[in-house]
């Protein structure tokens, strides 16, 4: 698979620090599980947190922490409990999804409840275990399908699990990413004869007025 | 006797990471003496980091505990070709801060950190380049200016949300992403360096 659109950086430090709410974190974690490019950014983003806890002044610890440590090891099985991976995992099976969003969904692209939301689009809300205000959604767009021009309203990243669409920034096929800056505006439309699914994280609902904004509503996040 | 102040280890002792990849790889094989010295030596870190997080004392030896149960259980997914072991120390700190302080599953970075496998028995040249990539994100920090620095640590340090640091620091959020954006692009032009 070649991906020609990656994460933006600040994104792989947010990543690494820790600060993506669970929404954003399972876009990303996808990406991350298609692309070898931005996982191998993303452990050296990690680095950064290495040298910072390299370099903090150690604090003291409780005297028996060492030991409680072994007591709680052997009480959990101890010496024979080691997690190994059994075989390397190729990066994408055909077919199947990438864990961080098979977990999600539970299944196969083909058997996703989509829900018709407008001429041509179908949308399936996954629901996040945390609150959060961010949204986590997959978007299925038929063929030939033109998204009229918008702009975002905060961040926004749209993940191609199938399909194509093509807008100003180029052409985005499977495992590209749009980590789209707010002030961002654009008009994708499906590229191919094929459907194009995505899953996409939002932070703040883009609102438009009027009946042109109800029209837009559904496309929000492509 | 408290664990900390007698075993400290300074940047400027860099075959030290040499020493954590080494030891790393005899923890995998269940060596408690390696896995003991790694305690020692991050033990201490790791519950600082959490202060600096803002958990309480109690909290933040919880989460030590939590840390280096995950180290001993993970092991097998230490990778020496992949980062250094702060790296990868840090990254389970970080995981546990998430899975307690947030409440929020870090589920999705376990499934990144159990993808990517790249050899079963690391040899002699991974554990040597873990050295000179510690040596070189050193270098890299160092070189940044003031106020790269300064969000970075409030980023990994200070687990701030980048729009916590930009509120913090009075500045667009535009501005704190694109300091990020700098501070990684000299880490990976260092990074590059040393391939
Ligand atoms: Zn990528
Ligand atoms: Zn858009």
């Amino acid at each position: 698979m070649s991906i020609a659109h990656h994460l933006d950086e600040a994104t792989l430090v947010r990543y690494a620090s820790g600060d993506l709410d669970e929404a954003f974190l399972v876009v990303v974690a996808t990406h991350l599980a298609m692309c070898d490019r931005c996982r191998k950014a993303a452990h050296d983003a990690e680095e950064l947190g290495g040298e910072m806890l390299f370099a903090c002044e150690p604090a003291d610890l409780g005297a028996n922490a060492l030991s409680s440590l072994w007591n709680r090891i052997e009480g959990a099985g101890g010496q024979a409990d080691i997690a190994r991976p059994a075989a390397k995992r190729s990066s994408r099976r055909v077919g199947d999804l990438p864990p961080p969003l098979n977990r999600k969904i539970g299944g196969r692209l083909d058997a996703i409840p989509w829900r018709r939301i407008a001429p041509g689009v179908k949308k399936h809300v996954i629901r996040t275990d945390t609150a959060t205000s961010s949204a986590l959604y997959m978007l299925w767009v038929a063929p030939g399908v033109a998204v009229p021009e918008h702009g975002h309203g905060g961040s926004e990243m749209t993940l191609i699990l199938s399909g194509a669409y093509r807008d100003e920034l180029g052409l985005f096929g499977p495992g590209d990413i749009a980590d789209l800056d707010e002030h961002v505006e654009h008009q994708p439309c499906v590229e191919g004869d094929e459907p194009c699914i995505c899953l996409v994280a939002t932070d703040t609902p883009l609102r438009f007025a009027g009946l042109l904004g109800r029209l837009l509503q559904p496309f929000i996040g492509i | 006797m408290a664990l900390g102040a007698t075993q400290v280890k300074t940047l400027g002792q860099l075959d030290g990471e040499k020493d954590f990849a080494a030891l790393m790889i005899r923890v995998r094989e269940r060596d408690r003496a390696a896995f003991e010295e790694l305690f020692v030596h991050f033990g201490p870190r790791v519950k600082a980091l959490m202060l600096k997080s803002g958990s309480g004392h109690a909290m933040a030896e919880d989460i030590v505990q939590d840390v280096f149960m995950a180290v001993w259980r993970k092991a097998g997914y230490f990778s020496p070709g992949r980062g250094t072991v702060s790296a990868w120390i840090f990254s389970i700190a970080r995981n546990s801060r998430i899975d307690k302080l947030r409440r929020m599953s870090s589920r999705p970075y376990d499934d990144i950190m159990e993808m990517e496998f790249e050899s079963p028995e690391p040899d002699a040249e991974q554990v040597l380049a873990t050295t000179e990539r510690n040596s070189k994100v050193a270098d890299a920090i160092v070189d940044l200016p003031g106020t790269q620095r300064e969000i970075i640590e409030l980023a990994y340090m200070h687990d701030m949300a980048q729009t916590e640091i930009a509120k913090r620091l009075s500045l667009p959020l535009g501005t704190v992403k694109s300091r990020m954006r700098l501070a990684y692009a000299k880490l990976k032009l260092k990074l590059e360096e040393a391939r």
